[in-house]
C-alpha cells in the first residue's frame, strides 16, 4: 500500500470539507473493498476519510412505508435489526448470505452501493425494490444510480447518507454463492410492490452490473408463481462468461434463482 | 505518522506508526504479538482474525486508525495464565489443528461464534459460520468438533461464574 493520510471526521460536513481540501481523497467505510484494492496498489488515495464514526450515517428506521438504512450501518447491524426483519425480511436474508461473519462486522451498505461490484448483493435489492439513495446533496432513484460496471451516479466527493426501501407486498432473494469468494455467481431479488408492480433484478450475471429481467417480470405479473417461469428462456446476451460459468449457465441460473425466490416469497 | 493508542489484551499500548499500517502489522511487527498470522493478505482466509471490541474481524483489512482507541484481544490474550481458554483446550483435545497456521484465527472466530449463539450450536451452523476461515490441513471435521465441544465447555464455564 502506498502512503496515505487517515482522517476520522465525526460529522458529514467535516468529511466533505476534508475531501474538498485534499488532493486525491477517498472515503472509507467498512474498508472491505477499499483496503484490499489499496494493498494491490490499484488505488493510491492521498487521503483516506473514514465515514465509519459519523453518527448521522448509522442506524435503521421505519418511517411510513419505507425501511431506511443509513449508509455506514454495517451488515452485522442489519442482520440484528428487529425493525428491518419486520419491514423487509428479504433484505435481512440477503445480508446473512453476504460474505462471511468477519466481513459482515465491517462492511456497510453505503460502501457496497458506492462500489457497485457486478456480483454484489445490495444492488439487486435496491433495483428490485425501486429504492431511493440519498446523498449529502440529493436523492437518486435506483434506476439512475447504477451506471454499469463499478460505476454509479455519484459525483466526486458526494457521500451516500441513506437508502430508503419502499416496503413491498412480497419480496425474496435467492443467491447461488460462489463457494470460494461467496459473491453471487448469480442471484435474483424478486419483489411485488404494494400497488402490484412486479420488479425482478439479477446480480452476478451481467458484465455491466445489476440488471432487471423483463421476461421474468412479465411472466410473474401474469401469474406470481414459480411454475409461471417454467417455459421462460432468459437471453444470455451481455451476460458474464468466465471460468466459473458460461453466459448460458448464468442465463439459466437467473430463471432458477427467480423461481426459488418466488417460492420463498410466497 | 500518527500516534495510535489502544488496549491490547488488557494492556494500554501506544505506538507511532504510518497511517497506512494495517492492524495486523502493528500487532505483529510493533507489539511482537506474532500469534496472529497473515495467511492470504487479501481478506479471504481469516488467519489474521482478532477481536476488536469483542467482534471477530480480519486484522489484515483494518487500518490502525480505524482501531484507534479500541479494545483488541488476540490469541495471546485469551488463556488465563497457564490455563487454556476452553476453545484452545477443545482444539487440543479434538485434534483440531495440524500445522496450526490457521488456528489462531479459527479460535478467535470460534469464540465469537459461540458468544453470538450463546453456546447453542449445531454442526451446520458452525460450518456456515466458519466460512471466513480457511484451513489447508484438517479438512475441517475436527475443527467443527472442537468448536461444538468448546461451546459446551463455555456454557458450563459461564454457568459456573
Ligand atoms: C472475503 C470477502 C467476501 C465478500 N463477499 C461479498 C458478497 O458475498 N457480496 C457482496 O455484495 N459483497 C461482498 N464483499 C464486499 C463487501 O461487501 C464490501 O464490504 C463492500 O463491497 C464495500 O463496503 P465497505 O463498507 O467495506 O466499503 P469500503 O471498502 O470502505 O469502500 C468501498 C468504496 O465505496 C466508497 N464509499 C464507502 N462508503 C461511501 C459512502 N457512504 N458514500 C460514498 N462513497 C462511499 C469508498 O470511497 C470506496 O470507493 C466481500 C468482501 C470480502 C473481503
Ligand atoms: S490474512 Fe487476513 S484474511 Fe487472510
Ligand atoms: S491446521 Fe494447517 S491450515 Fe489449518
Amino acid at each position: 500500500m502506498y502512503e496515505t493520510i487517515y482522517h476520522r471526521p465525526t460529522s458529514l460536513a467535516d468529511a466533505a470539507a476534508l475531501f474538498a481540501k485534499a488532493g486525491d481523497a477517498t472515503y472509507l467505510a467498512g474498508g472491505h473493498t477499499l483496503i484490499p484494492v489499496m494493498k494491490q496498489r490499484l488505488a493510491a488515495p492521498s487521503d483516506v476519510i473514514d465515514l465509519g464514526r459519523i453518527k448521522d450515517l448509522i442506524g435503521i428506521e421505519v418511517t411510513g412505508d419505507a425501511l431506511i438504512i443509513k449508509a455506514a450501518t454495517t451488515y452485522y447491524d442489519i442482520t440484528q435489526s428487529a425493525e428491518a426483519k419486520r419491514a423487509i425480511p428479504a433484505i435481512v436474508h440477503l445480508t446473512t448470505v453476504l460474505g462471511d461473519p468477519a466481513v459482515r462486522y465491517r462492511g456497510t451498505i453505503g460502501g457496497s452501493l458506492a462500489n457497485n461490484d457486478p456480483a454484489a448483493d445490495y444492488p439487486a435489492a435496491v433495483l428490485a425494490l425501486d429504492a431511493t439513495i440519498t446523498t449529502n446533496t440529493r436523492e437518486i432513484k435506483a434506476a439512475d444510480f447504477f451506471q454499469g460496471l463499478m460505476s454509479t451516479a455519484l459525483q466526486p466527493g458526494e457521500i451516500i447518507t441513506a437508502v430508503s426501501f419502499p416496503i413491498p407486498a412480497k419480496a425474496a432473494y435467492s443467491k447461488m454463492r460462489h463457494p470460494a469468494s461467496r459473491f453471487a455467481l448469480t442471484a435474483v431479488f424478486v419483489a411485488k410492490t404494494k400497488s402490484g408492480e412486479v420488479r425482478v433484478a439479477a446480480t452476478g450475471a451481467s458484465s455491466s452490473g445489476v440488471m432487471r429481467v423483463p421476461a421474468i417480470e412479465q411472466a410473474l405479473t401474469a401469474n406470481w408463481s414459480a411454475s409461471a417461469l417454467d417455459g421462460i428462456t432468459v437471453s444470455s446476451d451481455g451476460l458474464m462468461e468466465d471460468i466459473h460459468g458460461s453466459a448460458a449457465y448464468r442465463a439459466n441460473l437467473i430463471k432458477v434463482m427467480a423461481q426459488r425466490a418466488v417460492a420463498d416469497a410466497g | 505518522m500518527s500516534t495510535i493508542k489502544m488496549t491490547v489484551n488488557g494492556k494500554s499500548v501506544s505506538a507511532e506508526v504510518e497511517d497506512r499500517t494495517l492492524l495486523v502489522n502493528l500487532l505483529r511487527d510493533t507489539l511482537n504479538l506474532t500469534g496472529t498470522h497473515v495467511g492470504c493478505d487479501t481478506s479471504q482466509c481469516g488467519a489474521c482474525i482478532v477481536h476488536i471490541d469483542g467482534k471477530a474481524v480480519k486484522s489484515c483489512t483494518v487500518l490502525v486508525g480505524q482501531a484507534n482507541g479500541a479494545n483488541i484481544t488476540t490469541i495471546e490474550g485469551i488463556a488465563r495464565g497457564d490455563e487454556l481458554h476452553p476453545m484452545q483446550a477443545a482444539f487440543r483435545d479434538n485434534h483440531g489443528l495440524q500445522c496450526g497456521y490457521c488456528t489462531p484465527g479459527m479460535i478467535m472466530s470460534a469464540i465469537d461464534i459461540v458468544n453470538r449463539h450463546h453456546g447453542d450450536l449445531d454442526e451446520q451452523t458452525v460450518r456456515h459460520e466458519l466460512e471466513g476461515n480457511i484451513c489447508r490441513c484438517t479438512g475441517y471435521h475436527n475443527i467443527v468438533k472442537s468448536v461444538l465441544d468448546a461451546a459446551g465447555r463455555m456454557k458450563v464455564a459461564q454457568a459456573a461464574e
